[in-house]
């Protein structure tokens, strides 16, 4: 592959296509904030770049090679009342969410 | 190999299918809650299942042995490692807000499977793209009548059941091949004990990607994503759908755009769900709580020792072994259970070619009559084999012996008790038989004055009325020998 | 008797085998030092009645004479984002306001086994992400030698109840130093395991990869108790190792003659206070004159591992958190839509801090940055890694600074987030490489105490315990104690 790995300045409009991927919203201040942070710290991994990792294995985990697996045996599932005692809104044994709008398919 | 169907005058039509089939296993992919269908909302969940804070997955080894045999019976390549990744992304049926799935380096990849289509005279081959493991999410019930007005219900029960996502290359010219390659999936993963991929219960679905461009072009036009197309005769009518909607598009100048479309049976239209743009940045990365799927040579090889006989292979050694024409071959293994039943009455028979008559023209019929699969009735191969023993002996008649196929479907039983039950037994008393041949003689002396004469036309319509009159039980063989000594000339 | 405050859990078990007092003593002791500390900020909660009820429980075992564990009777803490059934877990955020889980975590089940009763949980950093428990809903936690300081985060609780003489014994979790930053500037001993070394199952993840549970005590001796209790292979946890655990106790022999201390050149060469340095030598030499050799070292690296942790723990964390959204828990905003429930919830209910990490793990995963940030990070992880593969070749553990100053002034980093990330910079390499740290008190300056971290190789913590206990064999830092000036008189 001849794909140069470049790390980009990061602007408003970045912030906040992120923002939007992360489900935050941000203030106009906040963006304007979160971006000179962002930007510092990106500033400060940039610093990975003058290394050179031609041919470095990416490491995952430390010491672990395969995962382990379990046997296919079903256990007694969760009482349903201790599943949806957490939720904030639930109707019998299901949990309620507001309904999906148009202007939320994006 | 004759012309494939093209289903457009102007375009070539283009289609890969994206299906999804759950596993048959006992617990789910990564937690130890059991895979159930139709239960209550969340009654079959473990934390694992619900994204609690703080649980881990552990992989079912089941799962692995289930997308090895898949992969095995589709020609493809198991990889010696396989990585699970995560693909973010929120929904409220999406507990963690990502699915782990295979990305970069998945299960398996590079097979292969043949189709049958109605009107070719040879099997299409299909590329397979890659297998991979996946969870399934839960469910949205958005349906009024059950969530109301504001809200939508989320069911957890499916999540974390297991999946394999099979990935076909774009080889598909036609619905019509689309759907014959579904069904010829679907029977093999049911053939290989991988699913039980009953569509109804959301165990077999598919999405399929669509483009069209012009024939003989080579570049691929652009495409759109149908999902959930969950019945056979939903893919085809989509499919023609969205043919006719890119194709109106194209002839009218404007040009495809990428996106997911929503098939609407009622209408018969498809219509765009969503555009891809910035929501399919799924930030796809190695899953961190689960290391490389690894698998040895050694359990690949035991998994393809322990793979039942593959349709096309039985097929091949029905047609050698028990002389089979190929299309009889092909319909006796249509599904596992119809061939392991013929083999066993052929084993149990003297006639395997006989016994697949019967199972062709008798059996067949009844199981299409009551739309049920020969392993949900009470007929066994010993007691078909039986039947058919008693009529080659000449115990029984074949007219006679036919109803009995619907009263063993039905109630199961022994051909030969139910035979002397019913008095089926065929009449070879010669008295009775010659008294019968003589009143058949009497009654219509026309013709068995034209057999005297040299003209053995009627001798058929006079065998017809011996029978009538013994109500089917004589022995034709017995009743022909004697109608003919009769009216010698 | 509940006695001496900062008496350790051998010498508690030792009062509880003779009979001069009972667990239920010790437990309400503790939970009244709780009380008393609530200026100290150091729990977030009590949990008085299962605490009495598992004291009595152990009373009554002792009684029969079939205790679980050296630890059994001994009140201990665990951090509030240890996953414990019927309890709270909110890691300190408002996004798990009114949590309480519906199953049993690992460390919490084996912490029962053991019969160590668990008494409370403690104040952190926001789910994990801090260096100074100050990015907490329930405001910060203090620590006890100053209280206009911080603890050190993001186990600042955990680490201010131990050194504030409210537990013998704390729980914590390790990301990229949160064990041993506030060891180290609370004046106490705080292990971070191998990674895999204890399940990580009901540990409420930050960074997959590199989060570790661990212990804190006064003593080495008192941390390898802790440690052997939480310890061990977990079939629930797919990173769990599934190695024996040596006998950590037994490892503790007060001899370090022979063994080799590699100094890494990269962690003496500047940056830290040299006041911290100076303290740090003079711990070299204390264990040289016990009998260990020294040597030079290098982790030719390490000036890249706070950037390579950075988009390590971001990208884990803004894929770890995603589950927060107010659909099955915790705490959901007002909302008319489903897109502005998830808006509001995640916006309302995570702290800048959350945000910021998951902002900038969401921009490292993003498509057409993966390469350049995620996959260049995990390579730069391997290099890490060697080098401490290299290093070990010549040394059996590794001495540096635990960190760079010692305990800062409550609001001096706020409002410069990479000036806070670099606290973490003798810490990360660790968690990065997999490896174990320990940091132990090894002396003062200013009156604030100043840590030793001790790197092993993969799984020998026996050999850091071993070399902290005859440490503090042979120096009496761990037996200076703050004076309890936070407590409101009763
Ligand atoms: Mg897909
Ligand atoms: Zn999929």
């Amino acid at each position: 592959m001849s794909y140069v790995a470049t790390m980009a300045r990061i602007n408003p409009a970045e912030v906040e296509r992120i923002a939007d991927l992360a489900r935050l919203e941000l203030a106009p201040d906040e963006v304007e904030r979160m971006t000179a942070e962002l930007e510092a710290i990106l500033g400060y991994v940039a610093a990975l770049e003058q290394l050179d990792t031609t041919g470095v294995e990416p490491t995952l985990f430390a010491r672990l090679v395969a995962t382990p697996m379990r046997d296919d045996v079903a256990a007694p599932p969760l009482d349903p009342e201790a599943a949806v005692a957490n939720a904030p809104e639930r109707s019998g044994s299901a949990f309620v969410v507001p309904k999906v709008l148009e202007e939320d398919e994006s | 190999m004759s012309a494939r169907l093209q289903p457009h005058a102007n375009y070539e039509v283009v289609i890969g299918l994206e299906v999804h089939v759950h596993l048959r296993t006992d617990s789910k992919l990564f937690s130890p809650a059991p895979v159930r269908y139709g239960d209550p909302p969340n009654h079959d969940t473990h934390p694992i299942d619900l994204g609690m804070p703080g649980v881990l997955p552990v992989l079912n080894r089941r799962v692995v042995e289930l997308g090895v045999r898949a992969a095995l019976a589709t020609h493809c390549k198991v990889h010696p490692q396989s990585i699970f990744a995560r693909k973010n992304y929120f929904y409220p049926d999406l507990p963690k807000g990502y699915q782990i799935s295979q990305y970069e380096d998945p299960l398996a990849t590079g097979g292969w499977l043949e189709i049958d289509v109605a009107g070719y005279d040879a099997p299409v081959r299909v590329g397979l793209t890659r297998i991979h493991i996946e969870e399934d999410a839960g469910k949205s019930i958005h349906d009024t009548a059950i969530a109301g007005e504001a809200g939508s219900h989320v069911d957890l029960n499916r999540a974390g059941v297991p999946l394999l996502e099979i990935v076909s290359e774009p080889d598909l010219r036609s619905p019509e091949e689309a759907a014959a390659y579904l069904r010829k999936l679907r029977e093999l993963l049911r053939w290989a004990d991988v699913s039980d991929a009953d569509m109804e219960k959301g165990q077999f679905r598919c999405d399929a990607n669509l483009s069209l461009r012009r024939h003989g072009a080579t570049e691929l036009g652009t495409r759109t994503e149908l999902k959930n197309l969950n019945s056979f005769r939903f893919v085809e009518e989509a499919l023609y759908a969205e043919i006719a909607r890119q194709a109106e598009l194209l002839d009218g100048g404007g040009r495809v755009v990428q996106a997911t479309m929503h098939y609407e049976p009622a209408r018969r239209t498809t219509r765009v769900m969503r555009l891809k743009e910035n929501a399919d940045d799924y930030r796809y990365f190695p899953d961190p709580d689960l290391l490389p799927l690894r698998i040895a040579d050694a359990d690949i090889e035991a998994v393809r020792r322990a793979l039942p006989e593959l349709p096309d292979d039985r097929r091949a050694r029905f047609e050698s072994e028990y002389a089979l024409s190929e299309y009889d071959a092909r319909l006796l293994t249509e599904s596992r259970a119809l061939a392991d039943f013929y083999e066993a009455a052929a084993t149990e028979s003297s006639a395997p070619k006989v016994v697949a008559n019967w199972m062709l023209r008798d059996v067949l019929a009844q199981l299409k009559e009551r739309e049920c699969e020969i392993d949900a009735t009470q007929l066994t191969p010993i007691a078909l084999a039986k039947l058919i023993a008693l009529v080659e002996n000449g115990r029984v008649t074949a007219a006679s012996a036919r109803p009995l196929v619907a009263a063993l479907i039905e109630h199961g039983g022994d051909p030969e008790a139910l035979v002397r039950e019913r008095g089926l037994e065929a009449v070879s008393d010669t008295g009775m038989l010659e008294s019968a041949a003589d009143e058949a003689i009497a009654a219509h002396p026309d013709i068995a004055a034209q057999i005297r004469g040299g003209d053995p036309k009627g001798l058929n319509f006079l065998m017809g009325q011996v029978m009538k009159r013994t109500q089917g039980k004589a022995n034709p063989k017995a009743v022909r020998e004697i109608l003919a000594r009769k009216l010698e000339a | 008797m509940a006695g001496d405050r900062f008496a350790t859990a051998v010498a508690l078990r030792a009062d509880l085998d003779a009979g001069r007092v009972s667990s239920l003593t010790l437990v309400e002791a503790a939970l009244a030092r709780a009380e008393a500390a609530a200026g100290l900020g150091a729990f977030v909660h009590l949990q008085p009645e299962r605490a009495h009820a598992d004291a009595i429980e152990s009373d009554q075992r002792r009684a029969r004479g079939d205790l679980r564990s050296p630890l059994d009777g001994i009140p201990v803490a665990i951090k509030d984002l240890m996953v414990q059934l019927g309890e709270p877990c909110t890691c300190a955020s408002r996004i798990l306001e009114g949590f309480v889980a519906p199953y049993q975590g690992t460390a919490a089940a084996k912490l029962r086994e053991a019969g160590a009763v668990i008494v409370g949980r403690t104040n952190m950093d926001e789910f994990a992400m801090g260096s100074s428990n100050e990015h907490s809903i329930y405001g910060v936690a203090r620590n006890p030698w100053d209280p206009a300081r911080t603890p050190g985060g993001s186990s600042g609780g955990s680490a201010a109840a131990v050194a504030a003489g409210i537990v013998p014994i704390a729980f914590g979790s390790d990301t990229g130093g949160s064990i041993r930053q506030p060891a180290s500037h609370c004046g106490v001993v705080g292990m971070k395991p191998s990674y895999g070394r204890v399940s990580r199952y009901g540990l409420v993840a930050f960074a997959s990869s590199l989060d570790q549970i661990g212990p804190f005590a006064r003593t080495a001796s008192d941390c390898a108790l802790a440690l052997a209790a939480i310890a061990g292979h977990d079939a629930a946890d797919s990173t769990s190792l599934p190695e024996a655990v040596p006998d950590y106790a037994a490892a503790l022999n007060g001899d370090v003659s022979g063994l080799v201390i590699g100094l890494p050149r990269e962690y003496f060469a500047e940056g830290a206070d040299p006041a911290v340095v100076e303290c740090v030598r003079e711990a070299v030499a204390e264990l040289e004159r016990a009998g260990a050799k020294t040597r030079e070292v290098s982790l030719p690296h390490t000036s890249y591992a706070i950037a390579t942790y950075y988009l390590i723990a971001t990208a884990e964390a803004s894929s770890n958190l995603a589950r927060y959204d107010g659909v099955r828990f915790g705490r959901r905003a007002q909302a008319r839509t489903l897109g502005e429930m998830y808006r509001r919830t995640r916006s309302e209910g995570f702290g800048a801090e959350v945000k910021r990490r998951i902002l900038l793990g969401t921009y490292v995963l993003s498509a057409g940055y993966y390469d350049a940030y995620y996959r260049k990070a995990m390579q730069v992880r391997t290099l890490l890694r060697r080098d401490f593969e290299e290093a070990f070749r010549g040394c059996d553990l590794i001495a540096t600074p635990t960190a760079p100053e010692v305990a800062f002034r409550i609001g001096e980093k706020t409002a410069d987030p990479l000036k806070m990330y670099l606290s973490d910079i003798y810490t990360v390499s660790a968690n990065l490489a997999g490896i174990p740290g320990l940091s132990l008190p090894c002396g003062f300056v200013n009156g604030l105490p100043v840590g030793l971290q001790l790197l092993g190789r993969a799984l020998d913590e026996a050999t850091l315990l071993r070399v902290a206990d005859a440490y503090q064999r042979r120096t009496s830092w761990h037996e200076q104690h703050p004076t309890p000036s936070w407590e409101r008189p009763t």
